[in-house]
Formats: C-alpha cells, sequence, structure tokens
C-alpha cells in the first residue's frame, strides 16, 4: 500500500511539474542556462548555432527522406479574381508553396527531419512529441523511416467523447506511421502527460520549439526565396505565413535571409478566434480550426517561452513586419475557391494565409509577388466538410453573408462575393507592448534592467533600447 | 458473462489521468470540473471483456492499463454530407471570372 501512495504522490500534477527541468534537459540534451547573457537575455543566435547545422547541411539531411525542394505554383485564376475586385493596375501575382508533396502531406516534414536525425545520431531509443497537428504525424513518418520508436501526445476529445474531426485524422496518420498515440481530453496538463512519458521512455523531445525544429522550416524560406527569383527575375515582395507558435514564421524568414530575399514583407496570418478559451473543455470543439489561429498565435508572439522547452527557438516577434487576421467562413470560402479554380485540394492550415493573401494581393501592384508559403494534405475529417458538418453537430450556426458577422464558437459566416475578404491588421505596437510586459511579469519589483536585457527586449521586439526602457517606464 | 477478447487483440482503453479535484490550477471552471482522460491502443496482454481493467502492449512496446472500450476500434471520422452553404462557390467564382474576361491565358 505504501508503495503505491509514493507512486501516486510521485506521479501528481505538481510533483511531475518539479522535475520538468531535469526532463527537459536530459530529454532534448541542451544545457539551455548555458546561453543565459542577462537576467532576461539569451544568445539565441548562439542557441542555434552550436547545433551545427547549416542551410547546405539541413537540406541534405531533408533530402535523404524526401522532405523539401517542394513546388511553387502559380495560382493565376485565383490572381486573376483578386484582380477583377482591385483598383486598376493592382492585384499581385499570388504564389502557393505546395508543401503537402512532403513526404507526411505537409511542411511539418521540415521540422521534425532535423529532431530525429538528432535523436538517432545521439542514440535515443526514440522521439516523443506533444502535438494534435500534422507536426505528430511528421515526427511518426520521419522516426519510422529512421528505424526509431514515437510516442505522440494528442488533445483529442471534450468530456463528452466527441473527437475532433481534424484530430481524429491525426491519429489515424500517426498509427499508421507506428507510433503509439496519447489521446487526452481538453487541457493544459497535455504538457504533465508528455513530461510524463518523456520520463518514462527516456525518448528524445522532438518539441516544435527546439533549434532543430525551426533550423528545419529554414529550407522552406531559402526554397521559396530561389524559386521566386528564378521564375520571375525577381525576390518575392510579400510572404504571406499561416501563424501559430511562430515557428513557421521564424523559420520561414530565416530561410529566406540566407537566401538574400531580405526587404521581403514577412506578414503572419492568423484565423480570427477571439472569444474562445483554448482550454476550455466547452469551446474545444467549436473552435473548427485545429491550428493557424488565434488562440496560439497571440499567446505566443507576446510569450513565446511558454512553450515545453525552456527557451522557443520560434521568436516570431523578431521577424514579424505584420500581422493580419481572416475568419473562419473566409477561410472556408478560398478553400472552396482553390479547388474550384486551381485544381488543388489542399487542407486547412495554408488556406488561412491564402485568405489574407486574397486580400492583400489587391493592396500591391500587378507585377509585386505575394506568396503563400504552405499547403497540406486534406482528406476525411481535415476538410471544409467535415469540419462544417461537426460544427453545426455542436450547434454553431452556419450561413452566407458579410464575414464580419462571423462569431467563433457562435455562427460561421461563408462570404457571398470575393470581395467580403479582407484581411484585418493586428496593432503590432499593443504586441510589442504586450511581450514586454510577459517578459518582465515575473521580475521582483524594482529590478534594474543592464543593457544586455535591454538590447535583448529590444531585438525581441524589432525596436530600439530607447524605445524598450520607454514602454518599460510606462509600465504600471 | 461477458464475452473475452483474445489476448492480442488490439483494442482501446480508458483511463483518468487527473480527477477533477487533482486539475492544474490555471484551467477554466468547466475543464476543472471534469477529469483528465486518457484513451490509448495496443494489443491485450492477456484476455479480457468490454469493461475490463486490462493491460496493453503499444505500438511503442510499452505497458499501459486501463479500461478496455473498444476492440478492434474503428476510424468514424470522414466528410459527410456536402454542405450548401459551399456548393455553389465553384459556380459563383467562376462565373466572375467570365464576366471579366479574365480566365486566365497564361504568362
Amino acid at each position: 500500500m505504501k508503495r503505491g501512495r509514493s507512486m501516486r504522490d510521485r506521479d501528481a500534477y505538481q510533483a511531475v511539474m518539479g522535475r520538468q527541468g531535469e526532463i527537459m534537459q536530459r530529454s532534448i540534451g541542451l544545457d539551455y542556462g548555458r546561453y543565459a547573457t542577462g537576467t532576461l537575455a539569451f544568445d539565441y543566435e548562439r542557441l542555434l548555432r552550436d547545433t551545427g547545422y547549416e542551410i547546405d547541411e539541413i537540406r541534405a539531411v531533408q533530402a535523404a527522406t524526401g522532405v523539401g525542394d517542394t513546388p511553387l505554383i502559380e495560382v493565376r485564376n485565383i490572381t486573376a479574381l483578386a484582380r477583377s475586385l482591385a483598383r486598376p493596375g493592382k492585384g499581385a501575382r499570388i504564389f502557393v508553396k505546395d508543401e503537402a508533396k512532403n513526404p507526411s502531406g505537409s511542411f511539418k516534414d521540415r521540422r521534425a527531419s532535423l529532431s530525429v536525425h538528432e535523436a538517432k545520431k545521439r542514440g535515443y531509443p526514440g522521439v516523443a512529441a506533444a502535438t494534435s497537428g500534422n507536426y505528430g504525424a511528421a515526427v511518426a513518418s520521419q522516426a519510422a523511416k529512421a528505424g526509431l520508436r514515437c510516442i505522440i501526445v494528442q488533445e483529442a476529445f471534450d468530456s463528452q467523447g466527441n473527437a475532433q474531426p481534424e484530430i481524429a485524422e491525426k491519429t489515424r496518420a500517426c498509427e499508421a506511421y507506428g507510433a503509439e498515440v496519447i489521446r487526452l481530453s481538453v487541457g493544459p496538463e497535455l504538457f504533465f502527460v508528455f513530461l510524463r512519458v518523456l520520463e518514462d521512455t527516456g525518448y528524445f523531445n522532438a518539441s516544435l520549439y527546439s533549434p532543430f525544429s525551426v533550423l528545419g522550416i529554414e529550407t522552406l524560406g531559402h526554397e521559396l526565396a530561389l524559386q521566386v527569383k528564378g521564375l520571375t527575375g525577381r525576390p518575392p515582395d510579400a510572404v504571406v505565413v499561416t501563424h501559430a507558435g511562430g515557428g513557421n514564421l521564424t523559420g520561414t524568414a530565416r530561410g529566406m535571409i540566407t537566401a538574400g530575399a531580405t526587404d521581403t514583407e514577412v506578414i503572419a496570418a492568423s484565423v480570427d478566434l477571439s472569444g474562445l478559451h483554448m482550454a476550455s473543455d466547452g469551446d474545444f470543439n467549436r473552435k473548427s480550426f485545429t491550428t493557424g489561429h488565434t488562440g496560439f498565435s497571440l499567446p505566443f508572439t507576446t510569450w513565446p517561452d511558454r512553450s515545453d522547452v525552456p527557451r522557443s527557438a520560434a521568436r516570431p516577434l523578431r521577424y514579424m513586419d505584420r500581422f493580419v487576421t481572416v475568419t473562419q467562413g473566409e477561410v472556408f470560402y478560398i478553400t472552396e475557391v482553390l479547388a474550384a479554380l486551381e485544381g488543388l485540394e489542399r487542407g486547412p492550415a495554408g488556406n488561412t494565409s491564402l485568405a489574407a493573401a486574397f486580400a492583400l494581393a489587391q493592396e500591391l501592384d500587378q507585377d509585386e509577388i505575394i506568396v503563400v508559403q504552405e499547403t497540406e494534405y486534406t482528406g476525411a475529417g481535415k476538410h471544409p466538410l467535415a469540419q462544417l458538418n461537426f460544427a453545426r453537430q455542436m450547434g454553431v450556426k452556419i450561413g452566407r453573408g458579410d464575414p464580419g458577422a462571423n462569431v467563433p464558437g457562435k455562427r460561421i459566416v461563408i462570404p457571398e462575393h470575393p470581395s467580403q475578404i479582407r484581411a484585418r491588421d493586428v496593432d503590432l505596437d499593443r504586441v510589442r507592448r504586450s511581450y514586454l510586459a510577459n517578459a518582465t511579469a515575473a521580475l521582483p519589483k524594482g529590478t534594474d534592467l543592464g543593457s544586455a536585457d535591454i538590447e535583448f527586449l529590444a531585438a525581441e521586439t524589432r525596436t530600439t533600447p530607447i524605445h524598450v526602457r520607454e514602454v518599460l517606464d510606462e509600465m504600471p | 458473462m461477458a464475452e473475452r477478447i483474445p489476448k492480442g487483440t488490439w483494442v482501446e482503453i480508458h483511463a483518468v489521468l487527473l480527477r477533477p479535484g487533482e486539475r492544474a490550477p490555471q484551467v477554466p471552471e468547466d475543464s476543472r470540473d471534469v477529469p483528465l482522460e486518457m484513451r490509448a491502443k495496443g494489443f491485450l496482454t492477456a484476455p479480457a471483456a468490454l469493461g475490463d481493467e486490462a493491460e496493453i502492449e503499444t505500438s511503442a512496446g510499452r505497458r499501459l492499463r486501463g479500461t478496455v472500450t473498444t476492440a478492434n476500434p474503428p476510424y468514424t471520422h470522414g466528410f459527410g454530407p456536402p454542405i450548401p452553404e459551399l456548393s455553389t462557390i465553384g459556380n459563383e467564382v467562376r462565373r466572375i471570372l467570365r464576366e471579366a474576361g479574365a480566365f486566365d491565358e497564361g504568362p
């Protein structure tokens, strides 16, 4: 009996969370403490550089499993549709990077490839990841190829047992690749279960936020910059990235810089899910989107280190020029348009940035180029029909009308006309202030930050040390 | 007596990992009032009936315990019927392009 009791205590929520530091260090093999340069500051570039991976080697690792080198497709009919709505001379050429062509059907293969390569090289017996999305399938696929065991922990169903259809499809895909899938009900304790899995197995933590994961995406930005240059003779003017945890935006932007595309505008796009709580059992199955939405993108942009590693390698505010949102109904609409006009049936995530790009292209000149940097595979569960049938079942109203009337969790409004699709700007200055408030929230009152910290915060927010000091001084 | 499922059958098990009072302090009320539940699949290591507490061996080779809910659990996600609000969009945008004389003619 006594033994049973102590096992229970050891597995209790607070006890496991208390061992987080040691579990992390063993499972990812990185001593994050080494990179601290101040109270808040750390050497971000050195954290990435110390992995030893540069763009050519990353490309080689990915090529060995058929990852990357995906086509860049000009969606001419969608461009023509945008031009038919734009003012004379406006309507940029829209291109789509067809990431669905990766082995498991999304750009997430790029993120998984370096992690699994590293796990294999260092002799870990397996890999584990906490993810309900395409990333799980990507890790499972890469692990299958590498001959490593794999465990994926998902947030998958509500307290009534209703599974979100898109996540059900990811469960199936992970199982098809031979992974053990732990499906959980709703709540942030997914992380607690994940820590227990890592402790129990000694597997490598294939975190979405490790340096390996973010470096793996650099090839995407690198490729697309070179492809646009090759096809059109100029670098892309704007790249729209579906934005959630920040890795996609960070890695893509860094990769474009390595390819010399330093003036390209990097635009984040998220589905607006305002009003829905991410850890709520009742809201879980009323979102109709599992990623690329503001429920992830706003918290992760304003505080990247909320992730499952001590220091996230995804730091989107460093690279973001603009941040826009679109509505649920607009994304479903453009998904239909992509199939109908371009013969491309693709999954939900990239279509968030496509909806935004469709609106943004109308602001740009006709000789300019805007790139939607990902597509993903579509199929059972991860499809507008599956999501909208499920939404109806959960009591969400669906109709045609002005997308401005869309209310997440209550009413999905499909536009009546493509001219109604809009990209709504998020105030980046407010986002930066919110980042600074979060970064300094845990500091004891009256802490005097040194110049290393102030410079770090300026780099994090792409502002100046003077600006950071002013904002911090204004804070209550 | 409930029918025994043979050893080696692929099944789903269910377990409660955290009871309502044991959940993380930051979860909203509607989640705090319900348990954190787990479902996992694997091969039964010994015969068991539905509703029995049993052990499975997962695809990763781990041994997990829980209540057997389903033998050979199906995948039930799909597409469902067409959504009328989406069904006409293709024709609508093709008409706009035709009327604008803008169906693509190549570069």
